[in-house]
Order: structure tokens, then C-alpha cells, then sequence
């Protein structure tokens, strides 16, 4: 990759997350507070509305389905989490679990990161279509993936753990080559 | 390329998006009917040219199955929604009707 490609776009796999599956109705007494709670620090309850995902103290909540909810943290918190959350969810119908290996996480940094995503799914990727506060589950190249934005040029990503050679040597091939920019800023 | 919003997650989901499951609104033949009825269930399809119903599951999405109401001919979606549905919501009938006067549902 060359200096100017770099420049555009990064790639890092990882960080390694704690990731908890939660699936159960939406309308379960004391969901969200749960969750906000599992969160730490959130004021009342932390339930993502349909395609978002809610961040907070490292961690996040993100909506996989209308009754699935997929809870991100550190992964030294995971144990400590999946225990609370199934002591205040107990009476109720739930599954909860803990999917830490069944996912690889990348780290896409740059302005570059919508262009490459462009390249290899269909999702509007666009800052219009796309933006903070979003969770996109869709197709990269031949796998399911889905994407959020954790920071300013920074997105992050997640696959099956099955697939993660080949969805490295996907976006290293789509971070290649100058773009035609279409996302780019005016002027930037 | 077909495009169909998807009912749970609202996402305008691109065919490659999506799995298709084949003709909605198939009736299960129970234990009680005869050979017949059973075979036309599993096998016998519409396949029509105009409007038509499908099932599609949002597999690299939510994951959920929905159905599309459609036309094979003009390719005009005329809506989805979810495939726990028995038969097409009203909402659905009237806009296949604006475009296909007279159209009625046949179970
Ligand atoms: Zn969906």
C-alpha cells in the first residue's frame, strides 16, 4: 500500500471485544434499564431504536433485530456483564449469551472508509445515508458484516470469525487505489 | 436489481442483500388431504406474469423473512411486510388496485 493510500485509509484488526447477544421481547419490563445499567453510567435505559446502536463507558448497545440486541464492552467485562444482565433479566423469557469469539472486529481509520465500504456492498454508505450513531448490518463482498462509527474518520466492523482472512484481504484490496473521491468533503 | 424495504428493519435492501424463499402465502396441506392436494402443495406453483407474492428473508440484514407483493412484468414493488401474515393487508390490496384495476386476491 502506498504512502497516499494509507493516508486515506487504515486497517487494524481488533480491538478483540466482549460482545453479548441478548434476544427476548422488546417489551420486557425493565429491558432498557437493564441494559443501561450493564452499560454503566447511563442515566434510565439504554435501548437502541431500530438500526442504531447507543454508546457509553466503552461500551455500547446495538440493535441486531427486532428482538435481538447485541451488547459490545471490554472483553475483561464480559463474564462480569452476562451475569448481571441474566440476575436482572431472571423471570423473564430470554437467551443470553456470550458470542466474544464468534465475531472478528476491524478498525477502518481514514476519510477512505466509505469509498472501500462502497466498493463491496450495497449499503448507502453515504454521508446522508450513513452517519454517527448508525448500526448497518449488510453484505461485504460475499459475507455478512455490519458497521458502526466510533469516532471522528473511524469506523469499526464485524464478520464471523470464520471469515475474517477473507474479509482482511477484502478491505486491504478495497482500500487500494485512488478512489473518485465521491465522499469526500468539498473542498477537503 | 430489485430493491425491497425491508418491514422490520427499514432498510431498502438490494436483492444481494437478501434470500429468496419461493412463492408466500402457500397453505399447508394438513394430514387429512389426499395425495393430490399434498403434491400440488409441495410442487405446484403459480408462477404468474403480473402480480405476485414472495417471500424474502433479510439474511444478511435482520435476518427476518417478509413478503414482497410485486409485479414479474412491470417489476413495480408494491410494498412488503412481515411473512406472519396470512393473506395481503388491505393497505397492500389498494395499491396493487391503483395500478391493476379489478385485481382481486385469490387465496
Ligand atoms: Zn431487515
Amino acid at each position: 500500500m502506498s504512502e497516499r493510500e494509507a493516508a486515506r485509509l487504515r486497517l487494524r484488526r481488533g480491538p478483540g471485544l466482549g460482545m453479548i447477544a441478548l434476544r427476548c421481547a422488546p417489551h420486557v419490563p425493565g429491558l432498557g434499564e437493564a441494559l443501561g445499567g450493564a452499560l454503566g453510567g447511563m442515566r434510565g435505559a439504554a435501548l437502541p431504536e431500530r438500526g442504531r446502536i447507543v454508546s457509553a463507558n466503552g461500551g455500547a448497545v446495538a440493535w441486531m433485530s427486532p428482538d435481538e440486541w447485541l451488547l459490545l464492552c471490554p472483553r475483561e467485562r464480559t463474564a462480569g456483564l452476562l451475569e448481571r444482565l441474566s440476575r436482572e433479566l431472571a423471570g423473564e423469557h430470554h437467551l443470553l449469551a456470550d458470542v466474544s469469539d464468534a465475531r472478528a472486529v476491524f478498525t477502518l481509520s481514514g476519510p477512505g472508509w466509505r469509498e472501500a465500504l462502497a466498493r463491496l456492498g450495497p449499503a448507502d454508505v453515504s454521508p446522508a445515508g450513513f452517519g454517527a450513531g448508525m448500526f448497518r448490518r449488510s453484505r461485504l463482498g460475499q459475507v455478512a458484516a455490519a458497521f458502526w462509527i466510533s469516532g471522528p474518520d473511524e469506523l469499526r466492523l464485524f464478520c464471523r470469525s470464520s471469515v475474517a482472512g477473507y474479509m482482511e484481504a477484502l478491505l486491504e484490496g478495497a482500500a487500494r487505489g485512488e478512489g473518485p473521491g465521491i465522499f469526500d468533503a468539498p473542498g477537503a | 436489481m430489485l430493491i425491497l424495504e425491508c418491514p422490520f428493519c427499514g432498510i431498502m435492501a438490494d436483492e444481494t442483500e437478501l434470500a429468496p424463499g419461493g412463492e408466500a402465502h402457500v397453505r399447508r396441506v394438513g394430514p387429512e388431504g389426499s395425495d393430490e392436494a399434498f403434491e400440488a402443495y409441495l410442487f405446484m406453483r403459480r408462477n404468474p406474469c403480473g402480480v405476485h407474492f414472495e417471500l424474502w428473508r433479510h439474511a444478511h440484514g435482520c435476518g427476518r423473512w417478509f413478503i414482497a407483493a410485486r409485479n414479474t412484468l412491470t417489476l413495480e414493488v408494491y410494498g412488503t411486510y412481515p411473512a406472519q401474515t396470512d393473506r395481503p393487508p388491505a393497505a397492500i390490496v389498494r395499491a396493487i388496485r391503483r395500478r391493476v384495476p379489478g385485481w382481486e386476491w385469490q387465496p
